[in-house]
């Protein structure tokens, strides 16, 4: 093989994308609604961001490039009884959007799923190539 | 070797470098601006029958996929095209390994004189 990396680089590569990206989303959902005195100390989402890592002609795979936080804002709100609040009763609120995070949830699992179903049709396919002539 | 086994041997190669290519579009169906590629089996084919080298005919007829709704971000991975094509070409994989396995086993059968 001319190739530095094989298929099960790329599927397992993958799978590690996708389970940083499960891995935000599970943080970002136990942060969701949580508060904080200042806008500066509330919670914001995590979004990792990917990058194609071309190895060759045939073969692309995928990496992590950093987590970034994401832009959306941290809500304010009035609750005066909450022992978090400022002296004028206003809390901040974590920027996260549980909407996106459920639908970044299902979707991550879903890729997840579809190159497990890669790397065991490849498993198939060589063992059976090597099974050839027998 | 390539009279034993004609044009099967070339195709069993096509077959998987294209398998990697379509493992690869699924692998990135979640990048920002990935094009997702393939390639033209008939034609590759067709080419190194004419005598083409494999890395030049897949070179030549690889392409980008034209996708039939483009994402936001660029990325042109439609994983039902994906999946559904990387499922053909794994059936198509194995009817050529079973065309080379009967091939193998009729040479096997001249050599033991059956």
């Amino acid at each position: 093989m001319t190739n530095p990396i094989n298929i099960f680089d790329v599927s397992g590569r993958a799978m590690a994308a996708q389970l940083t990206r499960l891995n935000t989303t599970a943080s970002n959902m136990a942060n969701a609604r949580s508060v904080a005195r200042t806008e500066n100390e509330a919670f914001r989402a995590l979004k990792p961001v990917f990058r194609t890592h071309v190895e060759s002609s045939d073969f692309a795979t995928v990496d992590v490039e950093r987590i970034v936080q994401s832009d959306t804002q941290p809500k304010k709100r009035h609750d005066p009884n909450n022992p978090m609040a400022d002296p004028d009763g206003f809390v901040w609120e974590a920027g996260v959007d549980e909407a996106t995070e459920m639908i970044e949830m299902i979707e991550a699992a879903r890729q997840y799923q579809n190159n497990v179903q890669v790397l065991q049709t490849a498993k198939s396919l060589i063992l059976e190539t090597i099974r050839m002539g027998k | 070797m390539d009279k034993i086994f004609g044009i099967y041997g070339d195709a069993l190669a096509l077959r998987s470098q294209r398998l990697n290519m379509l493992a690869s579009n699924i692998a990135n169906a979640a990048t920002p601006h990935f094009k997702a590629r393939d390639l033209d089996f008939d034609k590759a084919i067709a080419s190194i029958a004419d005598g083409a080298a494999q890395n030049d005919s897949v070179k030549s007829h690889t392409g980008y996929r034209v996708p039939l709704q483009a994402a936001m971000d660029g990325n042109t991975v439609e994983l039902s095209t994906e999946q559904t094509l990387f499922a053909e070409n794994a059936v198509q994989y194995r009817t050529t390994l079973s065309f080379l396995d009967g091939r193998l086993g009729t040479l096997r059968r001249a050599m033991k004189g059956e």
